[in-house]
C-alpha cells in the first residue's frame, strides 16, 4: 500500500463513541433497567478453604421480598472427570468459580445468590442463608501450596504420582541447554517473584437479565465477548444458544478480565425462578476479592552468553498462581520469556499452582510480563557481566524473519530488531541522566496475537451512507479503525460510515475481544465485505450503463466506466447508486465470516527512567518510552492508547500492585485506596516510539498492538532501580518499604 | 434500607438541641466525605443525619480580637484556601487540609470531619497539633475547650460526650518570625493515604528557635504532640546535632502497627526523614516571615 495514498488509513479520526462517553449518554451494563426487575446478591464464603456440608436457603426464601434462591444445584453439572473446554476456558472450573460446589475455595467465593425487589433485601437474605462448612486449613503463596504438608485443594489433582497442587505444566524445548550452557563465558541465574495484580477496570461486573416463561433470554452485560457470554450462559443454565440473546453494553475496560463470566448465568438463573428480569452489579470489595488478577509468580532464569554477547543458552522454570482452580496463564510465561531472541538452546517450564486465591483471570499477554520480568533482568546483569550495552546485547541476539522459536513458530518478517534499533538511537536513550539517584534500564517483550473467528456485515443505506457491523466489544477504539478503513476502501468521508457492534442474533459468531486480535480479524472481514460490496456497486453502475462490469472502476467513491467507455456516461456516487438499488437489483450490503489466521506477535522495547528518592523508598518514574512495532497504525491515538495503558500498567505492576493477605486468608485491600494503582500524577508523558513493519499476512498490514505495551515494563522498571541504587532487587513490588530494606540492608552489608 | 431522617438546622442551638434528641442514633454530617462514604458501605448505620454546613459558627472563618483566628469546624479545605490571609499565617495547616483528597473532595471535606473521623492518618490533624490550635466544642451542658492533641481517643473514636458537637479551631496570634509546614509520606502522590505525617510549628529569631511544636500522624493509635523533638530544637540554631536528636525523637515517640500500608520498620525510619524535611520547610517560611 501506498502511503501517500491513504485517506482515512493512519488518520485520527474522531472516535464516534467518544462524544457519548464524556457525555454521559453511553450505556453501560449497570445503566439498564426493565420493568419488574429484581436484584441479584451473592452470598460468599467467609472461609479461604471448608468442605460446604450442607446449604440450608429456608429462611432467605421466607423473606419478604425475595423472589429467588439459588445455588450450584440449579445449574448443569459438570463432573471433575470430564474436560468441557471452551477456549482456553474449561467448563468443570467455571461452573465451580461461579458457585461453589463441593467446597469453598477462597475467602468471597460465591456459594448462593438471591434475587428480591431491592438490593438490601437480597443482601439481608444473603446473610440468612445458612451453610454448614468443614473448616479446612488453607495454602495463598506459591510456596504454601507446593509445601510437603500442604493442604490440598482438589483431591482429583495428581502430580509425579501423589495429590498435589500443581495442576498442570508446559514444556518448551529447543537445542539442548545443557551443551549451550558448556558454550558460555557468562552464565547469570537468578530467581524472582511477582505479586498478582488487577487488570483494574473502572467498571465493574454487571448484568441484567431477563429469561421469558418459554426459556428465551436477554442478557445486557460488560462484557469482552458477547458471543462467549452465550456461550457461557448456555453451558451452565442448559439453556439453548439459540435462545439466548446477549447484548454487548458500553464497556468500561477489561483487560483481560471480562473473557469469562460470573453473574450472567447466575442472573439467568435467577430471573428463570423469578420470573423477573434480574440485575446484578458487583462492588468494587467483589471485584477484589473474587475476579480474577493476574498470576503471582515465582521463577528461576538462566542465561549463558559467549563474550562477543552470543547468547547460548536460556533456562527458566516458571511457577505461576492459578487461584482456586486450574488454568494459569503458564503459557505465556513459558512461551514468550525467550521469544525476542534468537538463542539456539532453550528450556522452559512451566508449573499451574492451585491455592486458595480468586481464580486468575486473563490480564493483558497473559503470563507474558512474568516470563519477561525474569530473563529481562538476567539479561541485564549478563550485559553487565559482558561490559556491553544492554540494548546492544538484545539486537545482537534479536530474533528476525527465519527465527526458530521455542514455542514452535518460525518468525515471519517481524519488526523485534528495529524496536531495539530505535530505541539505542532515541533522544531518550542518548539523553544523559543528571540525579544522583537516578537510573535507567530497557527491557523488551513479545506476544503472541491472535487471529480467530470473526464476522462483519457492511451495509449500504437507502441515502448512501454505510453501515458496518461486527461482532466484538470496542475496548481500545475498534470502532473509529473500522470506520477509518471502509472509508479508505470505499473512498468516502469518514463520517459516512457508521460501526455498529451486533448483538449475538444480529451478526453471526465473533470471538471475543482478546489477544489483541480485535482490528487484525475484523479489518480482515470487513475488508472482504466492503470488497464484496464494491463490486456489487460496479455491478450496478454496469448495469445502468449497460455494459460490462468488468468495465467499471471504483475509485474516489465512484463508480466510473474505463476504456472506450470512459468518456460515455458520467460517474455515478454512492449516494446515485445507493437511491437506484432497488431498480438495479435490490439492497446493497455483503456480509463475511472467517477463522482468521497470520496474526503473528508483536515485539516492544521499552525505556525507563527512574529517581529514587533514597530516605523514604520512593520510586519515582521520570521518564518513559515504549517503542513498538505495531505493523501498521490504523488509528494512531488509538495504539498510543494501547501503548500508554500498557506501560501505566507495567508501572503499576513493578511498583506498588499487589495483593495483601491477612493471616486470615483473606485480602486486606479489596479497594482502589490500598491496592494502589498509578495515578495521572504518578506517571511522566507515556511516550511512544511507533515502529510500522506491515504484517505482510494482513490487507492493511495490522499487529495486534494491546498487549505487547505491558509485557517489558516490570523490567524495565526493575532494572532502572539497579541502574540508580546499585540493588537488584528480584521480588515485585518496589513498593517504598522493600525498596528502603534493600537500601538499608545494603548499607548494612557495604559496613561490614 | 431503613428511611433516613436529614436535618439541617440554621442555628448551634437548634443543632445541639436536635442532636441530643436523636440521641447515639444520630452524626454529625460536615463535609460527609468520610460519612457518606462509610455509610454506603454498610459500616454506619444512622438514623438521623445532622448537617451542621448551614450554622454560622461552623462555616466562619475570622480574625480573632488578639490577631489569631477563629476558623469554623465544617468549613471545606477549597473555601479555606480562598481566605486571603490564613494560609499566609498557617501554610502548613492550610497545605494539610488541601492534601485531603481531590478538587471534587476539596469543595466539602473540613478539618472537623478530619478530625472527628477519628483516623491517625487524617492529613490536617497533625499541623492543627503543631500548631497548638484549640476545638471549641458545644453540648448538652455547654460550651468547653480542648487541645486538638486531646480530641482523638484512638482510632475511630473522639473524646467528644455523646450529643458534642464541634464548632471551630481557634489558632493563636503569631509572633514575627513563625511559621510551620505539614508533609506526609504516602506511596503514591495523590489519591492515598499518608503512611507517616509530620507537621511543625515555630518561631524563629535571629536564627534561633524559640518556640516549636511537631504533631506525628499515622504511626500511633492517634495523631501525636511530640514534646521531645520539639524541646530538642528550641533554643537551638536548628543545627544538625539538635535536628537530628529532634528525628531521633520522632523515630522513638512511634508506636506504630505492621500493616497494608507500612512495616514498623519503614513508619518508624520515615518518621524521622519527614521531619527533617518538615522542618526545613517550615524554617525556610519563618525566615521569609
Ligand atoms: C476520595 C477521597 C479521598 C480522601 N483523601 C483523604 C486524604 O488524602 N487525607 C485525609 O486525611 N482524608 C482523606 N479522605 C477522608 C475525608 O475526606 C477527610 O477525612 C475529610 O476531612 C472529612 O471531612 P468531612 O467534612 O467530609 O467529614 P464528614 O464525612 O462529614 O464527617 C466525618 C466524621 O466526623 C463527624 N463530624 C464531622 N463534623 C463534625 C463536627 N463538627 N462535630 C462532631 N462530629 C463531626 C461525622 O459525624 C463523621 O463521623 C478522603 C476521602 C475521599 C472520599
Amino acid at each position: 500500500m501506498n502511503d501517500q495514498s491513504h485517506k482515512w488509513i493512519g488518520k485520527r479520526t474522531i472516535r464516534p463513541d467518544g462524544a457519548d462517553k464524556v457525555t454521559g449518554r453511553a450505556a453501560y451494563a449497570a445503566d439498564a433497567t426493565m420493568p419488574g426487575m429484581v436484584w441479584g446478591k451473592v452470598l460468599r464464603s467467609p472461609h479461604p478453604h471448608a468442605v460446604i456440608k450442607s446449604i440450608d436457603t429456608s429462611k432467605a426464601e421466607a423473606l419478604p421480598g425475595v423472589k429467588a434462591v439459588a445455588t450450584a444445584a440449579d445449574f448443569v453439572d459438570f463432573p471433575v472427570d470430564t474436560p468441557v473446554p471452551l477456549g482456553i476456558q474449561d467448563m468443570r472450573w467455571m461452573s465451580r468459580n461461579m458457585l461453589a460446589k463441593e467446597k469453598v475455595l477462597f475467602h468471597g467465593h460465591p456459594i448462593a445468590a438471591v434475587a428480591a425487589t431491592s438490593e438490601e433485601i437480597a443482601a439481608e437474605a444473603c446473610a440468612l442463608i445458612e451453610v454448614d462448612y468443614d473448616v479446612l486449613p488453607f495454602a495463598i503463596e506459591i510456596d504454601d501450596a507446593l509445601a510437603k504438608d500442604a493442604p490440598i485443594l482438589h483431591d482429583f489433582i495428581e502430580f509425579e504420582g501423589r495429590k498435589s497442587n500443581i495442576a498442570g505444566t508446559l514444556e518448551h524445548k529447543l537445542g539442548d541447554v545443557e551443551a549451550g550452557f558448556a558454550e558460555a563465558d557468562v552464565i547469570v541465574e537468578r530467581s524472582f517473584t511477582t505479586k498478582p495484580v488487577h487488570q483494574g477496570y473502572i467498571e465493574t461486573h454487571a448484568c441484567v437479565v431477563s429469561v421469558a416463561p418459554d426459556d428465551r433470554t436477554t442478557i445486557w452485560s460488560s462484557s469482552q465477548g458477547q458471543f462467549m457470554v452465550r456461550a457461557m450462559t448456555a453451558y451452565l443454565t442448559g439453556i439453548p444458544q439459540s435462545h439466548i440473546k446477549a447484548i454487548p453494553a458500553e464497556i468500561g475496560g477489561g483487560f483481560g478480565g471480562k473473557t469469562i463470566v460470573y453473574l450472567e448465568p447466575v442472573a439467568t438463573i435467577l430471573s428463570k425462578k423469578s420470573g423477573r428480569p434480574v440485575k446484578m452489579v458487583m462492588t468494587r470489595e467483589e471485584v477484589m476479592r473474587a475476579t480474577g488478577p493476574t498470576s503471582g509468580s515465582k521463577s528461576t532464569v538462566k542465561i549463558g552468553a559467549k563474550k562477543d554477547g552470543t547468547i547460548v543458552a536460556g533456562q527458566g522454570t516458571f511457577y505461576l498462581q492459578a487461584g482456586c482452580l486450574p488454568g494459569s496463564p503458564i503459557r505465556g510465561a513459558a512461551g514468550c520469556a525467550f521469544a525476542p531472541y534468537d538463542i539456539k538452546n532453550v528450556h522452559s517450564f512451566g508449573y499451574d499452582v492451585v491455592s486458595n486465591r480468586s481464580k486468575v483471570a486473563a490480564y493483558r499477554a497473559p503470563g507474558a510480563p512474568i516470563g519477561a520480568f525474569a530473563v529481562e533482568c538476567v539479561l541485564d546483569e549478563v550485559a553487565e557481566k559482558l561490559g556491553m550495552d544492554p540494548l546492544k546485547l538484545r539486537l545482537k541476539n534479536a530474533a528476525k524473519e527465519g527465527t526458530k522459536a521455542a514455542h514452535g513458530p518460525t518468525f515471519p518478517r517481524i519488526g523485534y530488531a528495529e524496536t531495539v534499533e530505535e530505541a539505542l538511537n532515541s533522544t531518550h536513550y542518548k539523553t544523559p541522566l543528571t540525579g544522583k539517584y537516578q537510573g535507567r534500564g530497557v527491557a523488551s517483550g513479545f506476544w503472541f496475537n491472535a487471529g480467530g473467528e470473526s464476522s462483519a456485515q457492511v451495509n449500504i443505506t437507502e441515502d448512501g451512507n454505510v453501515v458496518v457491523t461486527t461482532g466484538h466489544p470496542d475496548i481500545g477504539g475498534s470502532r473509529a479503525s473500522i470506520a477509518n478503513i471502509t472509508a479508505e476502501l470505499l473512498g468516502i468521508d469518514y463520517d459516512q460510515v457508521s460501526v455498529q457492534i451486533g448483538d449475538t442474533a444480529t451478526i453471526g459468531y465473533s470471538n471475543l475481544t482478546g489477544g489483541s486480535r480485535v482490528l487484525f480479524a475484523s479489518a480482515m472481514v470487513v475488508t472482504e465485505s466492503t470488497e464484496q460490496v464494491i463490486e456489487q456497486l460496479k455491478g450496478r453502475a454496469a448495469k445502468i450503463w449497460g455494459i460490462d462490469p468488468s468495465q467499471v472502476v471504483w475509485e474516489n467513491g465512484e463508480a466510473r466506466p474505463m476504456g472506450e467507455h470512459s468518456a460515455n456516461f458520467p460517474s455515478m456516487s454512492l449516494e446515485e447508486l445507493a437511491a437506484k438499488a432497488n431498480a438495479t437489483g435490490g439492497p446493497i450490503g455483503a456480509g463475511s465470516q472467517s477463522n482468521t489466521v497470520g496474526a503473528e506477535g508483536g515485539f516492544a522495547t521499552h525505556v525507563c527512567d527512574v529517581e529514587v528518592d533514597v530516605d523514604l523508598g520512593i520510586v519515582r518514574v521520570i521518564r518513559y518510552t515504549c517503542f513498538q512495532d505495531v505493523g501498521r497504525a490504523i488509528h494512531p491515538s488509538y495504539v498510543e492508547g494501547q501503548l500508554q495503558g500498557g506501560m501505566a500498567q507495567g508501572i503499576g505492576w513493578a511498583l506498588n500492585e499487589e495483593y495483601i493477605y491477612d493471616k486470615n486468608g483473606r485480602v486486606d485491600n479489596p479497594g482502589f485506596l490500598d491496592y494502589r494503582m498509578p495515578v495521572c500524577s504518578d506517571l511522566p508523558m507515556l511516550d511512544c516510539g511507533i515502529i510500522e513493519i506491515p504484517n505482510p499476512k494482513h490487507p492493511q498490514g495490522v499487529r495486534g498492538v494491546g498487549e505487547v505495551p505491558l509485557v517489558p515494563g516490570p523490567a524495565a522498571v526493575r532494572n532502572a532501580v539497579y541502574d540508580a541504587l546499585g540493588i537488584r532487587i528480584d521480588d515485585l513490588p518496589l513498593s517504598p518499604p522493600s525498596v528502603l530494606a534493600a537500601i538499608d540492608a545494603n548499607s548494612r552489608q557495604a559496613a561490614e | 434500607m431503613s428511611d433516613i431522617r436529614y436535618l439541617a438546622p440554621q442555628t448551634l442551638d437548634d443543632a445541639v438541641a436536635q442532636y441530643a434528641a436523636a440521641a447515639g442514633a444520630a452524626r454529625i454530617l460536615a463535609g460527609g466525605t468520610d460519612l457518606l462514604v462509610q455509610m454506603r458501605s454498610g459500616l454506619k448505620k444512622p438514623s438521623t443525619i445532622v448537617d451542621v454546613k448551614k450554622i454560622p459558627e461552623l462555616t466562619a472563618i475570622e480574625e480573632t480580637a488578639d490577631g489569631g483566628f477563629r476558623v469554623g469546624a465544617a468549613v471545606a479545605g477549597a473555601v479555606l484556601e480562598e481566605h486571603p490571609t490564613f494560609g499566609k499565617v498557617w501554610p502548613g495547616v492550610l497545605e494539610g487540609l488541601n492534601l485531603i483528597g481531590s478538587t471534587q473532595i476539596q469543595g466539602r471535606a473540613s478539618m472537623g470531619g478530619n478530625l472527628c473521623n477519628g483516623s491517625p492518618a487524617g492529613d490536617s490533624v497533625p499541623a492543627l497539633v503543631a500548631a497548638g490550635a484549640v476545638a471549641t466544642i458545644a453540648g448538652p451542658d455547654g460550651t468547653r475547650e480542648l487541645k486538638v492533641e486531646d480530641v482523638p481517643a484512638g482510632p475511630g473514636k473522639t473524646n467528644l460526650k455523646p450529643g458534642e458537637i464541634l464548632v471551630s479551631f481557634t489558632f493563636p496570634a503569631r509572633p514575627k518570625g513563625s511559621s510551620d509546614a505539614y508533609l506526609r509520606m504516602i506511596p503514591r502522590t495523590e489519591m492515598d493515604i499518608a503512611v507517616v505525617g509530620v507537621g511543625v510549628s515555630l518561631t524563629l529569631e535571629n536564627g534561633t528557635c524559640t518556640a516549636a511544636r511537631v504533631g506525628l500522624g499515622a504511626v500511633a493509635p492517634t495523631v501525636l504532640l511530640v514534646h521531645g523533638a520539639a524541646e530538642a530544637i528550641i533554643g537551638t540554631k536548628l543545627d544538625d546535632a539538635a535536628i537530628e536528636k529532634a528525628a531521633a525523637a520522632c523515630s522513638a515517640a512511634c508506636n506504630p502497627i505492621d500493616d497494608k500500608r507500612g512495616t514498623i520498620a519503614y513508619r518508624t525510619k520515615v518518621a524521622g526523614v519527614l521531619f527533617k524535611r518538615t522542618l526545613a520547610i517550615a524554617a525556610e517560611r519563618a525566615g521569609r516571615a
